[in-house]
């Protein structure tokens, strides 16, 4: 249109060739979008109860699931200060942290058992550091008795000043707090929690002199820091600070301070193993790939990511168990299923309803149900064990063992999932015409030619359905394996649940399922390219 | 049977003979689907069932291929009974009525599969499947899938396919009843010039007399698993042997009354209101029977100018122009949906709804045949 109008550089007229314009001149592209915006909002409005519905309930709680798998803030807000120290420590030279590091543990931990978190860090670090949690137990009763007025009687002693309200203030009001301060400013957020929780919100904190181990903290940030730096705040023009360093100047280093170091090693000997240490350091960032390295049976040591030992590991071969089992399941679903969806496909509508309606039987009982009859039928004094006997076909002491192992939950699992291959099957066979068969014969196929060369390639879209389907439910199934499943026979997921209900490592019980969800999605990529995702049909 | 005599001239006859000795059919062992069917189908004829959907042809058919077993009676292919011969080992091509092409194999492929099964070498293969597909003028499409063809272009794989492995004896299943009407009738041609230029045999089913008569030798018209007439297409049309085959095949005027005298191929019936009319008797019971005379509406003449052997009147009730010919529905002897066809010959002057006129037709078009009730 814009071509015919006016002489234009050939610029515009091969641009407006490629974007078509309407009548008004605009872009057709825009003008169909606008078009269309209203029908996609009022598309989107009808599901949006269903898709904010999957958001909330599905979406989001999955995520956050997921996210435990490496989330790990436990250790940086259970033991801030101590975090905080160790970051001079370095783990590989396998010595001790030095004091200021005890002090803070004790600060932490004095908070921590007050609000009663100190147990729950413990199990946290026993999943990476078996034994540290009773060290943890242990600390927490002992944390109150701990002898920790030294560093405040030395600095009353030089300054009595210290002992009052408003030197804390006057500190609080320093240009270097907490910049220069961090143990102390930390020290005194904890002591101003445990105070606050101690005696509840009626007592003024500003009105009260912090604990002894905010005075520890105070010792240990002042011998840190250069002699300079103290000379600073006794000549700076602040002179309550002034006041307060004054005397201090000059004596710092001799300061004596509380010895929790001792103390924590009679508490429990676990404080002076540096194993425990390297523990408490390597867990301090908020991610980490420790539930992720345990999954996959290994653990970062001092040499850095090594496997298990062979007694300990449990996951990969519970995830390769899974993963065959699912596809001796899927397999024995396609023999077992193809034919029953043959014979669905190719009976009078009477009579493929009545089989349908036995096929969609087992969906109309408990599962529970369903999996315990497979135990009265399987168990070693059950029915088919005792047919099999009747007839001679073993002896009494031959009796076949078909349940809590492997055997069992193939069989189980086989008959619970059956209906998810054979139905996919049955819609598929349904739709290919009985003269394709017919076609082939009277070319001169015979029954089987025509059967493989013709009917079987016509069906592999509904294997293909039915597989994804009953590998991807068995791969993540529970219940059965649980029931039947004996030792031999439980999958990966039994351990989810485990791990979920019962030993509460719930970062450990996230990364396992996502490793089991990259799985699926990875065999899912894998079927599409070999396949092909298109080539799935369900009806 | 000229019609066959014909294709026997033209080319050498390499196709199959076919005989239907008392076939019977019943699927539920109450009703006969097939009633005694006797049917002789000569080497290199073209025949067509025809008939109502239900009238049985489709078993017929189907018996032949070997799909269905016959209840009782004997099924002959060139002489040799066939009754126990598997359909793999009859060498019967088939084109069915969804062309049943394989959809996960291309068209060369779907033309191989028969060659693949008799076992031919590749370059054999290849250079029949060539043929096939240029026969039916698809040598360019043998990679593509069925699904990427159009229907009418399935149609002719189906057809190649049956014919690939040389087959002496085609059989196809209402072919083209999934085309529209242009595309049908083109096929139509193809399939009667492929038929004539390879000299097989054909069964051929259909419910479009149309398409019977077009393509067929002869024709066999079906009727609750009867065949009412078995005759060539002019021979069905012209002089129909029962109300039934009258009534299905063209269009066709129906007056019904009692025979009052038969004097050699010739008998009055006087209709139900009195009318009194000269027709040919074909299928009369003799004096005083009930009979219905069939008309075919081009036969009639108005206003005649020459003398004609039945005069009446008739009262216009509807005109239409349909281009070539006026279609004119009339009042006639109390029949309402009386139908004149007019030839456009030029100088028309169209009728005028509500007049009466006079009706004009010779006694040898009309057909004394069998009662409707």
């Amino acid at each position: 249109m814009s071509a015919s109008t006016t002489p234009v550089s050939p610029n515009t007229v091969s641009r407006s060739d490629s974007t078509p314009l309407t009548q008004d001149g605009q872009p057709l592209k825009r003008s169909l979008a606008k078009a269309l915006r209203r029908e996609k909002l009022r598309a989107l409005m009808l599901i949006s109860p269903l898709l904010i519905f999957i958001i909330v309930s599905f979406v989001l709680p999955i995520g956050d699931m997921l996210f435990r798998s490496v989330e790990n803030n436990i250790v940086r807000d259970t033991l801030p200060g101590t975090v905080r120290a160790l970051s001079d420590w370095d783990p590989t030279v396998d010595e001790l942290p030095d004091e200021s590091v005890y002090a803070a543990l004790a600060d932490d931990l004095m908070l921590a058992q007050e609000v009663k978190i100190h147990t729950r860090l413990g199990s946290r670090l026993n999943y990476d550091q078996p034994g540290i949690s009773s060290v943890f137990r242990k600390s927490g009763r002992a944390i109150k008795r701990l002898d920790n007025e030294a560093a405040m009687a030395a600095l009353v002693a030089l300054e009595p000043a210290w002992n009052t309200p408003q030197a804390w203030a006057t500190l609080r009001d320093m240009k270097a707090w907490p910049a220069q301060f961090p143990a102390t400013a930390q020290s005194y957020r904890n002591w101003m929690a445990w105070l606050k929780s101690e005696e509840g919100d009626d007592v003024d904190p500003t009105q009260l002199v912090p604990h002894g181990f905010t005075y520890a903290a105070l010792v240990h940030d002042l011998q840190k820091m250069p002699a300079a730096k103290i000379e600073s705040f006794v000549t700076s023009t602040n002179t309550d600070a002034a006041a307060l360093f004054t005397n201090l100047a000059g004596n710092i280093a001799d300061l004596p301070n509380d010895d929790f170091k001792a103390q924590f090693a009679k508490i429990d000997k676990g404080w002076v193993q540096a194993d425990n240490w390297q523990a408490i350091k390597r867990l301090s960032p908020s991610i980490t790939d420790s539930y992720f390295l345990a999954s996959i049976d290994t653990e970062r040591t001092a040499e850095g990511i090594t496997q298990k030992p062979e007694n300990e590991r449990i996951y990969l071969r519970l995830f390769v168990r899974t993963i065959f089992l699912s596809m001796v399941i899927t397999c024995s679903c396609i023999l077992l299923g193809y034919p029953v969806a043959y014979l669905l496909a190719n009976l009078s509508v009477r009579a493929s309803n009545m089989v349908l309606i036995l096929v969609l039987l087992p969906f109309w009982t408990s599962l529970l149900v369903r999996t315990s009859a497979w135990k009265v039928l399987l168990q070693q004094q059950g029915v088919i064990n005792d047919l099999l006997v009747w007839a001679r076909v073993i002896d009494e002491a031959g009796r076949l063992v078909m349940i809590n192992n492997m055997t069992g939950t193939i069989i189980a699992m086989t008959h619970i999932l059956l209906p998810f291959m054979i139905l996919p099957l049955y819609s598929v066979m349904k739709t290919i015409a009985p003269s394709y068969m017919r076609a082939a014969k009277s070319m001169g196929a015979s029954d089987s030619l025509a059967f493989w060369r013709v009917y079987f390639p016509n069906t592999v879209p509904g294997i293909g359905a039915g597989s994804i389907l009953v590998f991807i439910l068995s791969i993540g199934y529970y219940i059965t394996p649980e029931l039947v499943g004996g030792t031999s026979g439980v999958f990966i997921s039994n351990r989810i649940a485990y791990h979920i209900s019962s030993s509460l490592n719930w970062g450990l019980a996230a990364a396992l399922g996502s490793i089991l969800l990259l799985l699926v999605l990875a065999l899912y990529w894998t079927y599409d390219r070999i396949v092909g995702i298109d080539n799935v049909k369900l009806g | 049977m000229s019609a066959t005599a014909k294709a026997t001239v033209t080319t050498p006859v390499r196709g199959a003979a076919v005989r239907f000795d008392h076939v019977q059919k019943s699927y539920d062992g109450v009703t006969l689907v097939v009633k005694d069917l006797n049917l002789d189908i000569a080497p290199g004829e073209f025949v067509t069932m025809l008939g109502p959907s239900g009238s049985g042809k489709t078993t017929c058919l189907m018996m032949l291929a070997g799909f269905e077993p016959a209840t009782h009676g004997e099924i002959y292919l060139n002489d040799k009974p066939i009754n126990n011969v598997p359909p793999r080992k009859r060498g019967i091509g088939m084109v069915f009525q969804n062309y049943a092409l394989f959809p996960h194999m291309s068209v060369a492929e779907n033309l191989a599969f028969p060659l693949e099964i008799r076992k031919l070498g590749k370059s054999e293969r290849d250079a029949k499947v060539k043929r096939a597909l240029d026969m039916v003028e698809l040598g360019a499409f043998g990679n593509r899938r069925p699904a990427q063809l159009s229907g009418g272009q399935q149609q002719r794989v189906a057809v190649a396919r049956a014919l690939v492995f040389d087959p002496d004896l085609v059989l196809m299943d209402e072919p083209l009843g999934a085309l529209d009407k242009q595309l049908r009738e083109q096929m139509q041609y193809e399939i009667k010039h492929i038929h004539e230029s390879l000299g097989v045999s054909v069964v051929y089913v259909t419910h479009d007399q149309t398409e019977a008569l077009t393509m067929s030798d002869r024709v066999a018209v079906f009727q609750d698993g009867v065949i009412q007439q078995l005759s060539p297409p002019d021979a069905l049309y012209e002089s129909p042997q029962n109300s039934f085959v009258a009534q299905f095949i063209g269009e066709n005027n129906k007056l019904s009354g009692k025979v009052t005298s038969v004097n050699g191929d010739r008998c009055t019936i006087t209709l139900d209101e009195g009318t009194v009319l000269q027709a040919e008797a074909v299928n009369i019971d003799g004096v005083g029977s009930r009979s219905t005379i069939s008309l075919r509406p081009e036969r009639i003449e108005l206003e005649p100018a020459l003398d004609r052997d039945n005069i009446v009147e008739g009262k216009v009730l509807e005109v239409l122009y349909l281009g070539d010919h006026l279609r004119i529905v009339m009042s006639v002897a109390g029949n309402n949906e009386f139908i004149v066809k007019v030839p456009n010959g030029g100088r028309l002057t169209t009728p005028v709804e509500g007049e009466v006129y006079k009706l004009g037709w010779s006694a040898v078009d009309a057909k004394a045949l069998d009662p409707v009730t």
